[in-house]
């Protein structure tokens, strides 16, 4: 089931049920919305995704590793405003079916090996606590054990407040593991989704090699309200939208989702020295065959890959 | 019937129990509040103040070689006992005047970028770097957005992470956000015992789960902020104790203080060869957080 965030389902008769689009508000069948990609085909705009979408959009079929499965938050303040943050986490588990706002885990991108990381915004608002901080060294461990491009879709409001000055560690700590990535020469590429704010943004997110940004996706380190409130301006007509910031230099490039499996993957194949490369670097590394078995640059079986919608057997990994 | 003398108490003493835990529940968010206050207080020493104490021979350095020069972060090079080293500091500002000069202490990217040009400056000349935080945050504004903030934050970070050089810090007063964290990846890291270091300001984290900024007494006492609350959550190395009037006007005081505690730190910190300090702050970080599994 398409997670469907604010639209409003409209039942019609005799069995047609269509959705709205949140930003045109014009309906489309929800078999047209998955074959787009969860992009509305009417007007372009880029719906938000779940982490599992987002995984079983860029992840070859059949090659899902999960790497940190076994963590689960705690609340190390003992931490309570109108709800306590156990009951928060509680609910946010029970609605996404996830153990945290973070999925991270080996996989191929069109026959490229990577480690890929991806936030789920539903989750208490993709927010970076003491589990997406560790899930993300445990994957960036994986990427340099492996020697594996990392690849991270973020969407998060940043750091998660109820667990403090813990949260705000996590942004040095994931800092701090990316220097091990460095140090192996491995390609770090970030895909920037709406929103990325905060501490994702001012810390993991914006130190990849490579930063990609989905169309008019919200970039921005303080959030819209916090600055009008600080400078009593009002904010400028697409301020810290995707396409503003590849303006001003702070992005590489903003790729639509129908384009971004196949970029991501064309990045990976680049940045490890080019197709000629790459081959003598797999074909010597007797170690790991399992993607030496892929064959490269098959580009009408990409095609195919990026037509097919969700697939069921990673939603069966999420019970 | 009338209850006889020690008998029938245990209702009594029941209620005064649980009237005491209110209470306690009651008090507790003032003494976190109180220190939000003292920690923001005017009369607080800032940066420069302490380096007149701290490193008379200070010189200040400008600018990030790129765009411009941000007053809202002081740093330059200075001995303290004859060694010399780089100091970094938000600088909040005194008077109304020097205040909106510097922005109150808000730092927009060019001021990351000049802590890490002065940080890496350090490393080429084997000089320690200090760190003196006190900023409410990095400065929310349009322009500071597009000119990369969140870049500059990490890859000052980045920097800190890298560095040769043994770096401490102090949380002098506040310690707002990544403004703050920005030049807190340190070897070892101190705080004033009034000052705060949160990941969002009491204010912002009531407006966001309270809906209502006047939760803020409730959202300092939530959020665990205070220096023995860090010290408890092993983020910090130590507490420098004050006067008990608190600091304002104690700068000399304050800064024989700090100069003890960087002393020791630093003759730590340079009996370990470059790469294993490395290696042991990268451990400290990587530790940080709570989970199970």
């Amino acid at each position: 089931m398409l997670d469907s965030g604010e639209a409003r389902v409209v039942d019609g008769p005799a069995d047609v049920c269509v959705e709205a689009c949140p930003h045109c508000e014009r309906l489309v069948l929800p078999e047209v919305l998955k074959a787009s990609l969860n992009v509305c085909p009417l007007c372009g705009y880029h719906r938000p995704l779940s982490a599992l979408e987002r995984i079983a959009q860029l992840a070859d079929l059949g090659g899902w590793d999960e790497v940190g499965s076994d963590l689960q938050p705690l609340d190390p303040l003992g931490f309570r405003d109108l709800r306590p943050y156990r009951d928060r986490i509680r609910a946010a588990q029970a609605s996404t079916g996830l153990r945290e706002a973070f999925v991270g885990g080996r996989c191929n991108i069109l026959q490229q090996p990577a480690a890929l990381g991806v936030f789920d915004f539903r989750f208490l608002g993709g927010s970076m606590g003491s589990v997406v901080g560790e899930a993300i060294i445990r994957l960036v461990n994986r990427a340099v054990a492996d020697r594996v491009t990392l690849v991270m879709v973020t969407s998060s409001g940043g750091a998660r407040m109820q667990e403090g000055i813990l949260s705000l560690m996590q942004m040095a700590k994931t800092v701090v593991a990316l220097e091990d990535l460095r140090a192996s020469r491995l390609p770090f590429i970030s895909v920037l989704a709406d929103p990325t704010t905060g501490g994702v943004l001012a810390s993991v997110a914006t130190l990849a090699d490579v930063i990609i940004a989905e169309p008019g996706a919200f970039l921005s380190f303080a959030g819209p309200r916090v600055i009008e409130q600080t400078t009593r301006e009002k904010l400028p007509e697409g301020f810290g939208r995707a396409e503003e910031s590849l303006s001003y230099g702070q992005v590489d490039m903003v790729v639509p989702r129908s384009e971004l499996k196949r970029r991501i993957a064309a990045l990976i194949v680049l940045l490890q020295g080019g197709e000629e490369t790459r081959i003598r670097k797999v074909g010597s590394d007797e170690k790991r065959p399992w993607w030496r078995s892929g064959t490269l640059g098959r580009t009408a079986a990409r095609a195919e890959e990026l037509a097919r919608p969700a697939r069921s057997w990673l939603r069966r990994g999420d019970s | 019937m009338p209850a006889l003398p020690g008998v029938g108490y245990g209702e009594e003493i029941a209620r005064l129990q649980r009237r005491l835990e209110e209470l306690r529940g009651e008090e507790s968010p003032t003494v976190a509040w109180k220190t939000v206050q003292a920690a923001r207080a005017q009369g607080r020493p800032q940066t420069l103040e302490y380096l007149s104490h701290l490193a008379p021979d200070f010189i200040e350095l400008h600018g990030d070689r790129l765009a411009g020069d941000d007053p809202a972060i002081v740093g330059g090079v200075g001995s303290v006992a004859g060694k010399a080293m780089v100091f970094l500091g938000h600088q909040k500002g005194r008077d109304l005047k020097e205040r909106q000069q510097r922005n109150f202490g808000m730092a927009r990217p060019e001021g990351y970028r000049k802590a890490q040009r002065l940080a890496l400056l350090a490393e080429r000349h084997s000089l320690p770097v200090v760190c003196l935080i006190d900023t409410p945050g990095a400065f929310p504004g349009v322009e500071a957005e597009r000119g990369g903030q969140a870049g500059a934050i990490a890859r000052t970070l980045q920097v800190f992470a890298g560095l040769q050089s043994p770096t401490v810090a102090f949380v002098i007063g506040e310690g707002g956000s990544g403004g703050a964290l920005a030049l807190g990846l340190c070897d070892r890291v101190f705080m004033l015992e009034t000052a705060i270091y949160s990941v969002i300001s009491p204010e912002a984290c009531a407006a966001l789960v309270w809906r209502d900024a006047s939760e803020a007494p409730r959202a300092a006492e939530a959020l665990h902020l205070t220096a023995p609350d860090l010290l408890t959550l092993g983020v910090i190395d130590g507490i420098i104790s004050e006067p008990r009037r608190g600091v304002a006007g104690q700068a000399r005081v304050m800064s024989r203080r700090l100069k003890r505690t960087l002393s020791s730190s630093l003759e730590e910190l340079g009996a370990v060869p470059p790469e294993v300090r490395r290696r042991l702050r990268r451990q400290r970080y990587l530790n940080l957080g709570v989970f199970a599994g």
